[in-house]
C-alpha cells in the first residue's frame, strides 16, 4: 500500500515506523520543511536545544545511557557545522547516534549558497557512515540503513543530509523500503568456535590471567555475561573509563580502572598478567601508556566486533571477532566444558594483587588551604545517589575523580566523553539521558570549565521539564590542565585562571547564572554544607537544580602516569612510586 | 616499505573516491598510485590501489576500508597470479636525426606511435612500472616534452571474477 507524502513526511513517517520517539534539535532555513510535519507527529517528542552541539550530546547521553538510538537534527550551513564535536565524539565512543541535516537545494548544491556547507564531506572522517540525500523517493530506505549501521556492528553516528527540494517533493510512500541501500554492510556478530576454544586453552594455562575491559562490553549489553565469565575463573577484572559499570565496583575481584589514573592494582595488574582477556577494548593510549612496555610479559586474547581494532595497537595471540555478548557466552561455556568441574587456581596471582589493593586503595588528602577536597564531593555525591543513579561527567579532574570516586553498579549509569575529551559534554548528555530515564536520577558532574562550554541547556531543562541535577565542581580554573602545568611546566599557570571561585571576580556567578535559567541554584563552600545541599538537590524535582561547589583549586587526580610513560612507573601520589617487592 | 596491489570493489556512488583516498591520508597509508572504471557489473566500479606500507601491516589497510560502507570487497593480487598493467603516453622530441632511432625503440618495447609532426611523436606504451620505466630511461636521451601515465589496473589470473560471490 502506497501513500502520497512529501520528502519531510517520509523523513517523520519513517522515524515513527523505526521506533524513534525523541529528537533534539534547531530549525533553520534548509530543515524547515521537515519542521511542518514534526509539530503534528504524536509520536515523536521534538526538543528545542538553544544549541546544535547541545543536540548532539543530548542524543548522545540519550543512547548511552539507554542503549538506544539517539536523533538529532540541525539545519544547513553552521547548523550542521555545530554538531561537528558530538558526532566526533559519539565516533570515538560507539554511540549510536542519527544526525539529521537540511541541504540547501539539490541545484544550488555547489554553488557556495545561503548556509552551504559540505557536512557529508566535513564528517566523512567522524561518521561510521552518511548519506546525502537529493531525491524524496531515496528517504525511506535511506532512514532505515542509516539506523541499522548505527546501531548494530560497533555502533556510531551516521548523518543524514537532505536537500530541501527533496523534503518538498511528493512521491508515492510504502513501507518497509525495498532499495537495498548498503549491499555492502555486514557485520560480523559470531565468533568462529575455534578461535573460542582456543581462547579458552589459554585460560587455563594462565596463571596470572586479567580481564581488561572496555566499552564495548556497556555497548554489546555483556554485563551479565561478563559476570558469569569473571565468577567462573575468578579472574581480577579491570574496567577502563567507557567500562565504568560494566562489572561491580563493590565485588572483590574488581580492581578498578586502569590507565593514566587508574588505580595502582589495575595498573600493575596489567602490567604484571600472563594474559590480557580483552573484551570491546581497544588498546587506548590513555590505558596502555607507552604501548612497547605495556604488559610485556602478557599474550592477548582480543574480543571486538571491529576486526579493525584487533591488532591496530598490540598483536592479538587469539583474535576473536564478534559480539562480546555472544562471545562471552560461548567462552565461558566452552571453559566450563574444560573445566570439567575442577577449579581453575590462581591463588599466587590473588595474593600478590590482593597486596597492592591493601596497600594503594585509592584516596585523597584535605586541602591546605581549607577549602572542600573535590574529591568528597564527588564521594557523596555518589554515595547519597546510589548505584541506581545516571551521572555523566564533563572532561578533565572531576571527570576522572567521577571515574574513581563514585561507586558504579550498573552499566550507563556512567557516562562521559572518553576518547574525544569534549569539554561540555555533561549538562546537554545529562538532559538527553534524562530525557531517555525520566524516572532516573541524573547528575551531570561538571567543571567550571566545561560547565560554561554548554549551560545555556539548562534553559532546555527549566522549559521541558527535564530535572536535572548539576554539580559545579568549581575550582576556578581549568583543573587538569592546571594540574600538568604544576607538575610538567613550573607551576606557570598560563591561562588556567577561569575567576570563577568566590574570592575572584566570580564571572560568571554560577548561582546567579542558574537563577536565572529558572533552576534552584546553591552555593556550596563548607564541608557541612554539602549533604544537605545534595539531598535538596534530590528532593527537587520540579526544576533543574545547579550547585555551585567551591571547591580547592590545588587538589590534583592521583594515581598517575605521566603521558608516553611506561605504567611501570604509575605514581601513587606525587613523588610516591609504590614500593614493589623484592621479586617484583 | 612494502608495496600491495589491492583491488577493490565499491559501489559507484559520489564521494567514494574521496572515502577511500581520504582513509588512506588521515591513517598514514601512502599511496603509490590510483585507479578507478567502471566494471561488467552496472553500478560497481573497481579501484586499483599500489600502496606503500612503511611499518604498518597491510591487514590494518584492508581491515579499515573494509569498514567504508561503498566497498563491497577487497583482494590483494599477488604479483605470481595477477596483471598489472600501467598505461602511458608520452611526447618526445624528434628530428630527422633521431626519429629512426625513436622508432626502433617503440618497436623494441612495443609501443606504438599515434601522433607525429615535425619536431616531436606522441607514443603510447603499455606494461607493468617496470617496463614503463625502462622505457622512459630509452627516451629521456632525446627529450621528453610531455609524460602522462595512469595508475596500474590489474586483474587475477585464471577463470575466476572478482564480482562473483559479492554480487549475486
Amino acid at each position: 500500500m502506497t501513500e502520497t507524502l512529501s520528502g519531510a513526511q517520509a523523513i517523520i513517517r519513517s522515524l515513527e515506523l523505526l521506533g524513534v520517539d525523541t529528537v533534539f534539535g534547531l530549525p533553520g532555513g534548509a530543515i524547515l520543511p521537515t519542521y511542518d510535519p514534526l509539530m503534528d507527529s504524536s509520536k515523536i517528542r521534538h526538543i528545542l536545544v538553544r544549541h546544535e552541539q547541545g543536540a548532539g550530546h543530548a542524543a548522545e547521553g540519550y543512547a548511552a545511557a539507554s542503549g538506544r538510538l539517539g536523533v538529532c537534527i540541525a539545519t544547513s550551513g553552521p547548523g550542521a557545522t555545530n554538531l561537528v564535536t558530538a558526532i566526533a565524539d559519539a565516533h570515538m565512543d560507539s554511540v549510536p547516534i542519527l544526525a539529521i541535516t537540511g541541504q540547501v537545494n539539490s541545484h544550488a548544491i555547489g554553488t557556495d549558497a545561503f548556509q552551504e556547507a559540505d557536512i557529508v564531506g566535513i564528517t566523512m572522517p567522524i561518521t561510521k557512515h552518511s548519506f546525502l540525500v537529493t531525491k524524496a523517493e531515496d528517504i525511506p530506505a535511506v532512514m532505515a540503513s542509516a539506523i541499522e549501521i548505527a546501531t548494530t556492528g560497533r555502533p556510531g553516528p551516521v548523518l543524514v543530509d537532505v536537500a530541501k527540494d527533496a523534503q518538498n517533493a511528493k512521491f508515492e510512500f510504502s513501507w518497509p523500503p525495498t532499495k537495498e541501500m548498503t549491499p555492502g554492510y555486514k557485520p560480523v556478530t559470531d565468533p568462529h568456535g575455534k578461535q573460542v576454544q582456543a581462547a579458552a586453552e589459554l585460560i587455563l594455562q594462565s596463571k596470572k590471567p586479567i580481564l581488561y575491559v572496555g566499552g564495548g562490553v556497556i555497548r554489546a549489553g555483556a554485563h551479565k555475561e561478563l559476570h558469569k565469565l569473571a565468577k567462573l575463573i575468578g579472574a581480577p577484572v579491570t574496567t577502563t573509563l567507557m567500562a565504568r559499570g560494566a562489572y561491580p565496583d563493590s565485588d572483590p575481584q574488581h580492581l578498578g580502572m586502569p590507565g593514566m589514573h587508574g588505580t595502582v592494582p589495575a595498573v600493575t595488574g596489567l602490567q604484571k598478567a600472563d594474559l590480557l582477556i580483552t573484551l570491546g577494548a581497544r588498546f587506548d593510549d590513555r590505558v596502555t601508556g607507552d604501548v612497547k612496555t605495556f604488559a610485556k610479559g602478557a599474550k592477548v586474547i582480543h574480543v571486538d566486533i571491529d576486526p579493525a581494532e584487533i591488532g591496530k595497537i598490540r598483536h592479538a595471540d587469539v583474535p576473536i571477532v564478534g559480539d562480546a555478548k555472544v562471545v562471552i557466552a560461548m567462552l565461558t561455556q566452552e571453559l566450563e566444558k574444560q573445566l570439567k568441574g575442577k577449579k581453575y587456581d590462581i591463588s599466587e596471582w590473588w595474593s600478590y594483587l590482593n597486596g597492592l589493593k591493601e596497600r594503594y586503595p585509592l584516596g585523597y588528602n584535605d586541602l591546605d588551604d581549607g577549602k572542600l577536597a573535590p574529591q568528597y564531593v564527588i564521594e557523596r555525591i555518589g554515595q547519597l545517589s546510589g548505584p541506581e543513579a545516571i551521572y555523566a561527567a564533563g572532561v578533565g579532574q572531576h571527570q576522572m575523580w567521577s571515574a574513581q570516586f563514585i561507586n558504579y553498579e550498573n552499566p550507563n549509569t556512567w557516562l562521559n566523553s572518553g576518547g574525544a575529551g569534549t569539554m561540555g559534554y555533561a549538562v546537554p548528555a545529562a538532559m538527553g539521558a534524562k530525557v531517555a530515564m525520566p524516572e532516573k536520577l541524573v547528575w551531570a558532574i561538571d567543571g567550571d570549565g566545561c560547565f560554561q562550554m554548554t549551560n545555556q541547556e539548562l534553559a532546555t531543562c527549566t522549559i521541558n521539564q527535564i530535572p536535572i541535577k548539576v554539580a559545579i565542581i568549581n575550582n576556578s580554573s581549568l583543573g587538569m590542565v592546571r594540574q600538568w602545568q604544576t607538575l610538567f611546566y613550573n607551576k606557570r599557570y598560563s591561562n588556567t585562571d577561569l575567576h570563577t571561585g568566590t574570592d575572584t571576580q566570580m564571572v560568571p556567578d554560577f548561582v546567579k547564572l542558574s537563577d536565572a535559567y529558572g533552576c534552584l541554584a546553591i552555593r556550596v563552600e563548607k564541608v557541612e554544607e554539602v549533604d544537605a545541599a545534595i539531598k535538596l538537590a534530590m528532593e527537587t524535582n520540579d526544576r533543574p537544580v545547579v550547585i555551585d561547589f567551591i571547591v580547592g583549586r590545588d587538589a590534583m587526580v592521583w594515581p598517575m602516569v605521566p603521558a608516553g610513560v611506561s605504567n611501570d612507573a604509575v605514581q601513587y601520589a606525587r613523588d610516591a612510586a609504590p614500593i614493589w617487592d623484592g621479586e617484583e | 616499505m612494502s608495496q600491495h596491489v589491492l583491488s577493490l570493489l565499491v559501489e559507484d556512488k559520489p564521494g567514494i573516491l574521496t572515502r577511500v583516498a581520504a582513509l588512506f591520508a588521515r591513517r598514514g597509508f601512502n599511496i603509490e598510485s590510483l585507479a578507478v572504471g567502471t566494471t561488467e557489473v552496472e553500478g560497481v566500479s573497481r579501484m586499483t590501489v599500489v600502496v606503500n606500507l612503511d611499518g604498518q601491516p597491510l591487514e590494518q589497510v584492508t581491515k579499515q576500508l573494509n569498514k567504508l560502507v561503498n566497498v563491497l570487497k577487497i583482494v590483494e593480487l599477488e604479483d605470481d597470479s595477477s596483471v598489472a598493467r600501467d598505461h602511458m603516453l608520452v611526447k618526445v622530441r624528434t628530428d630527422a636525426s633521431t626519429r629512426s632511432q625513436v622508432l626502433e625503440a617503440v618497436t623494441l618495447f612495443r609501443a606504438r606511435v599515434i601522433d607525429v609532426v615535425s619536431d616531436s611523436v606522441v607514443i603510447e606504451v603499455t606494461g607493468d612500472s617496470a617496463k614503463c620505466k625502462a622505457f622512459i630511461k630509452v627516451l629521456e636521451p632525446f627529450g621528453i616534452k610531455e609524460l602522462v601515465q595512469s595508475g596500474a589496473i590489474a586483474i587475477s589470473r585464471g577463470s575466476k571474477s572478482m564480482s562473483e560471490k559479492v554480487l549475486k
